[in-house]
C-alpha cells in the first residue's frame, strides 16, 4: 500500500508504514536529505517543512497525516540559491556548521509569506522554535530583516515558490 | 611539537598536473595510529585546465576552517581563495596537527597550527610554478611574476597554473621561502564570504547523517541506561518479527537493530528486551559525585593526585601577612554538548577492509580504535569525514564510529548507525564537574599581595590520549594563572576520577578555571571597595593586550554610566589559544530567572584570517556560554543520566539572544584561537553581573533561578 503526497510540486507516493514519520520518509524513502533530525520531537526544528504552507515539524507528523497535501521542503527554495531568503542568508553569511540552517530557512519562509514586515517580536515568535547550537541567531535575525526589506520593495516577489 | 621537520616533496599527480605534499614525520607509535600511509598526502592538486583542489585537514564544525585554511595558501599562491575547490582530507600522517599532535581539530588551534605551513605551501608551489615558466620562456624568474592563476613573463608571455603543474611538478622543491609582508596581503585579514556557504542553504551540504552507500542499511542502537553497563542478555524475538527488520546484533556498546529503514530500525529497537549488568555507574549521583569531589580536596585518596600548575614567590606567607584574606568556593556542573546533528556514522566492513564515513573531529581516533575494535589493521581502516552537524569537543570520541563498524562487520553490510537525541543527551562524555577554592590576602589598600588557587576535577586526557595519572593535564588547567600581577601566587590541581567518563567540552578548562577566576577577582574588587574594571585595570598593567581589550569592551558597554533602572552589567577577562579578550554583559531579572540583553566582547586574536569568521565566533561562543549559564545541566540519578531532549536540557533559543556587539583589535601578531574561548566569559561576566544586580554572590552554575535563591 502506498499513501500519496504533493512533495516539491511533484506527486510522490511512498510505501512506508503509515505511521512513520513524514521526515523519515522524506530522507530515507524518497532521498531529499536537506530536512534534518534534530530532536524528533518537535523541539528544535531542524525538521521544519511546510504543510500546506505552514512550517510544520516533519518528525511529528506520519506519513498518513499528509496524505493527499502539499509538502514543501528546503529543497524547493531554489537548487540555485536565488530565494530571497538563500540570497540573504548568503550576504549575512549566516550558516555555521549548517546543519538547523535548513529548518530555519523554512520557518523564515514561513514568516515571510504573510509578513513582508515582521518586528524583532515576530521573528522572535515565529523563529524560537528552531534551535541553533552554534548561535547564529544574531545574523538570522538580521538576514530575515533584509529579505523582509527586498520583499517590501519588489512588491512581495520571491517570497515563495 | 611545533619543533618537528617539515619537508617538503614533489610528485607528478596521476600523470597531468602537479602535486604538492608537505610530509610530516611522524614517531612510530603516531604513525600506527594515524595509520594509512599509502593515502597520497598532498595539500594542492593542479589540473591542466587551472582548476585547482586545496585539501583542507581540518573538520569543518561551524567554525570556518573550510575557507580560512584555503585562504592561507591561496594568498600565496596569489589565486582567489572563491577559485579553489576545497576537499577535507582523508586520515593521513600528512594532516596531522602540529599542535595536537594527532590528526585531530580542536583547541582552536587550526589556524595557529596551519599558519606557517599552509602559506609555506602555497609560497612553494608558485615559485615552482614561476620557476617552470622561466625555464619554458628561457628567462630570470625574477622577471615572472605569478597573478590570479598564471605566470607573466617579461614579454607579456602568459601560462596558466595549470598548463606549467606538469612541469613545475620535476623541479626541486625551494628549500628557502619569503612569505609576503603582512601590508602585501589581498586576502588574508578581508572579509571573504564562507565557502560552504552556499550549500547550506538549499539542503545540498552532506553531513554524516546524509551518507547513504549502495546496499546500506540502518541501525538504532539501545545502550545501557548507565554508562559503561554490559549485555548480559537479550530476547529479540519481537524486533526480528517486525517490518524491515534484517538483523538484531550485539555490541560492545549494546543491541542494535538493523533494518531498511531508520525508523523501522527505531521501532523495533523499542520492543527489545534486554538485560544489563550495569556495573560500578549503577551507585553514581551527581551529588555524591560533587560531595567525593569536595572532600577529595581537604582529603584524598590514593587514586587522586595533586599536582602544582604554578607558583610565584611565597603565597603562604604573602596570605598570612596580609592585612585580610578572601576565601570563596565554586562549583561547575556536569554539561552535556548536544550537537544539532546527533550523533552517527557509517561503515562498510567488507573484504578485510572497513570504511568509515561521517562526521569526526580526530580522524586518527577513528582509524586507530575501528582497527583495534575489529581486529584490523590501521591501514586497512579509511575514514572520509563529512561535514559535522557542530562538534564541540563531542565528536573527538570515536564512540559511535566502533559501534557503526562493529554492526556492519556482524552483517556484512554498509551501515548508518544514527543515534536519538535521547541517545545523545545520555551517552555523551560529559564536560566534568569542578570544585574551586581561591584564597587571597589584601593589603590594607585592597591590592592583592598573595593569592592560591585550587582546582578538584577529572582529567579527560587521561582516557583519551592515555595521559599518565601523575602527569599534569594541560587541559585541565588552562587560564588557572590568571594575568593579573600578583607578586605572590600558587596554584595547584587535583585530579580526581569521579567515576562517569568525561570529554572535552568548547573551551574545556578555561571555562571552569575562568569562572573561578574571574568571579573572584571581582569579589576582591568588591572587597576593596572599588569599581571591578578600575581595579582589574590597576593590576594588568604588564598586559597591554588584555588591558586594551578590557578599555575597549567597558567603552562600548557605557562602563561607568549607570544602566537602565534594573539592569546591571558584569566583566570578565581572559588570555586563552593566544588571544585576549575581554566581554561585559548587562543582565535584569524577572520572577527570578535572569535575562541578558547586551554582551559586549573585544577581541585581540593577532593577525585575523576571515575577520567576519573571527566575528561569527565570537557571536557563536556566548550562545554556547549562555546556554550552560543560564540552565544547562545534566544530573545523574542511580547512574542514570536524568536528562534527555531539549525539554530537559534547555539550550539558548532565538528569543534569548541577546544583543551582540563584537570589537575586533587589527594587529600583526602570530595568530590566535577563537573558535572556543570567548564561551569561558560568559559565565563569569553573568555572575559578576547578578551581584551588581542583586548582591547576591553565586558561586555554583548555572545561574538558575534556584541557584540564585540559594546563594
Amino acid at each position: 500500500m502506498s499513501i500519496s503526497f504533493n512533495l516539491n510540486g511533484k506527486q510522490v507516493s511512498a510505501t512506508a508504514e503509515a505511521d512513520t514519520p513524514l521526515l523519515w520518509v522524506i530522507r530515507d524513502e524518497l532521498g531529499l536529505s536537506g530536512t534534518k533530525f534534530g530532536c524528533g520531537a518537535g523541539l528544535c526544528g531542524a525538521c521544519t517543512v511546510h504543510l500546506d504552507g505552514a512550517a510544520t515539524r516533519s518528525c511529528l507528523l506520519k506519513l498518513s497525516d499528509v496524505a493527499g497535501k502539499k509538502v514543501a521542503t528546503i529543497e524547493s527554495l531554489s537548487h540555485d540559491n536565488s530565494h530571497v531568503l538563500q540570497r540573504a542568508w548568503i550576504a549575512h553569511d549566516v550558516p555555521q556548521c549548517g546543519y538547523c540552517q535548513s529548518g530555519q530557512l523554512m520557518s523564515a519562509a514561513a514568516l515571510l509569506s504573510t509578513n513582508h514586515n515582521p518586528s524583532d517580536a515576530d521573528i522572535d515568535n515565529a523563529m524560537s522554535g528552531n534551535i541553533c547550537r552554534c548561535g547564529t541567531y544574531v545574523r538570522i535575525r538580521a538576514a530575515i530583516h533584509s529579505a523582509a526589506t527586498e520583499l517590501r520593495r519588489n512588491g512581495g516577489k520571491g517570497a515563495s515558490k | 611539537m611545533t619543533s618537528r621537520r617539515n619537508f617538503l616533496k614533489s610528485t607528478a599527480a596521476l600523470g597531468a598536473g602537479m602535486v604538492l605534499g608537505l610530509y610530516v614525520p611522524l614517531s612510530r607509535a603516531e604513525a600506527k595510529l594515524a595509520g594509512a600511509e599509502h593515502v597520497s598526502n598532498v595539500w594542492l592538486r593542479i589540473a591542466e585546465d587551472n582548476s585547482m583542489t586545496v585539501v583542507c585537514a581540518r573538520s569543518e564544525m561551524g567554525q570556518g576552517v573550510y575557507t580560512a585554511l584555503p585562504m592561507l595558501l591561496a594568498e600565496e599562491l596569489n589565486v582567489d581563495v572563491r577559485s579553489l575547490k576545497v576537499e577535507i582530507a582523508p586520515a593521513a600522517p600528512a594532516y596531522i596537527n602540529a599542535l595536537l599532535g594527532a590528526q585531530c581539530t580542536g583547541g582552536s588551534s587550526s589556524v595557529r597550527d596551519a599558519w606557517v605551513t599552509l602559506r609555506t605551501g602555497g609560497a612553494q608551489a608558485r615559485m615552482m610554478l614561476v620557476a617552470a615558466a622561466a625555464q619554458r620562456w628561457q628567462v630570470d624568474a625574477a622577471q615572472c611574476r605569478a597573478e590570479n592563476g598564471k605566470v607573466v613573463g617579461p614579454a607579456g608571455q602568459s601560462a596558466s597554473y595549470g598548463q606549467l603543474a606538469q612541469a613545475a611538478s620535476q623541479l626541486p622543491v625551494p628549500a628557502a621561502v619569503a612569505l609576503k609582508d603582512a601590508r602585501d596581503y589581498t586576502q588574508i585579514g578581508k572579509p571573504t564570504k564562507r565557502l560552504d556557504t552556499p550549500a547550506k542553504v538549499n539542503g545540498s551540504a552532506r553531513f554524516g547523517i546524509d551518507v547513504t552507500l549502495p546496499g546500506m542499511v540502518y541501525a538504532s542502537l539501545e545502550q545501557c541506561p548507565v554508562i559503561g553497563g554490559k549485555v548480559r542478555g537479550f530476547d529479540a524475538a519481537a524486533a526480528k518479527a517486525m517490518p524491515g527488520v534484517i538483523d538484531v546484533v550485539q555490541v560492545r556498546d549494546g543491541v542494535a537493530v538493523v533494518a531498511t529503514s531508520y525508523w523501522r530500525a527505531f521501532k523495533a529497537r523499542q520492543t527489545l528486551k534486554i538485560d544489563w549488568d550495569e556495573g560500578p555507574g549503577a551507585a553514581l549521583s551527581d551529588k555524591t559525585m560533587m560531595e567525593a569531589i569536595i572532600g577529595t580536596a581537604a582529603n584524598m585518596t590514593p587514586n587522586d593526585v595533586r599536582i602544582n600548575i604554578a607558583s610565584t614567590g611565597d603565597a603562604a606567607m604573602a596570605l598570612q601577612g596580609a592585612a585580610r584574606t578572601l576565601t570563596a568556593e565554586y562549583r561547575s556542573p556536569l554539561l552535556a554538548h548536544a550537537t544539532m546533528e546527533p550523533q552517527n556514522f557509517t561503515a562498510d566492513v567488507a573484504n578485510g577492509k572497513c570504511r568509515m564515513i561521517g562526521p569526526t573531529q580526530y580522524q586518527a581516533g577513528v582509524v586507530g580504535d575501528v582497527a583495534a575494535a575489529l581486529g584490523f589493521k590501521p591501514e586497512d581502516v579509511s575514514v572520509e569525514t563529512t561535514f559535522l552537524g557542530g562538534g564541540f569537543g563531542r565528536r573527538v570520541e570515536s564512540d559511535v564510529a566502533v559501534q557503526a563498524a562493529q554492526i556492519s562487520q556482524a552483517v556484512g553490510k554498509p551501515v548508518k548507525l544514527v543515534w536519538t537525541r535521547e541517545d545523545d543527551t545520555r551517552h555523551d562524555f560529559y564536560r566534568p564537574q569542578a570544585y574551586h577554592r581561591l584564597a587571597a590576602g589584601l593589603d590594607a589598600a585592597g591590592t592583592p599581595v598573595g593569592a592560591t588557587f585550587e582546582v578538584t576535577s577529572q582529567s579527560p586526557t587521561q582516557r583519551l590520549f592515555g595521559l599518565p595519572k601523575d602527569k599534569m593535564d594541560p587541559y585541565m588547567v588552562e587560564g588557572a594563572v590568571v594575568s593579573y600581577d600578583i607578586p605572590h601566587s600558587r596554584q595547584d590541581v587535583i585530579s580526581h576520577d569521579a567515576g562517569l567518563r568525561v570529554g572535552y567540552w568548547r573551551s574545556v578548562s578555561n571555562a571552569l578555571n575562568a569562572f573561578a577566576n574571574e568571579s573572584f577577582f571581582d569579589e576582591l574588587a568588591h572587597a576593596a571597595g572599588k569599581d571591578p574594571y578600575i581595579y582589574r585595570q590597576a593590576l594588568l598593567s604588564k598586559q597591554p593586550r588584555l588591558a586594551r581589550v578590557m578599555g575597549l569592551a567597558a567603552q562600548k558597554a557605557n562602563w561607568g554610566k549607570p544602566p537602565a533602572k534594573g539592569r546591571a552589567r558584569g566583566i570578565a577577562v581572559l588570555e586563552a589559544y593566544g588571544s585576549y579578550l575581554a566581554q561585559v554583559v548587562e543582565i535584569s531579572r524577572r520572577d527570578g530567572e535572569i535575562t541578558v540583553h547586551h554582551v559586549v566582547v573585544a577581541a585581540d586574536v593577532g593577525q585575523m584570517i576571515n575577520p567576519d569568521t573571527v566575528e561569527a565566533q565570537v557571536q557563536s561562543s556566548i550562545a554556547y556560554g549562555l546556554s550552560a549559564a543560564l540552565g544547562s545541566e545534566i544530573t545523574l540519578e542511580n547512574g542514570r543520566v536524568q536528562q534527555a531532549n531539549f525539554d530537559s536540557y534547555p539550550v539558548l533559543r532565538m528569543s534569548q539572544m541577546p544583543k551582540v556587539d563584537v570589537i575586533i583589535v587589527k594587529n600583526v601578531e602570530t595568530p590566535g584561537g577563537i573558535g572556543e574561548p570567548v564561551t569561558a566569559l560568559v559565565g563569569p561576566a553573568v555572575a559578576n553581573a547578578i551581584f551588581a544586580l542583586t548582591g547576591k554572590r553565586v558561586r555554583r552554575m548555572p545561574f538558575s533561578a534556584d541557584n540564585i535563591a540559594a546563594a
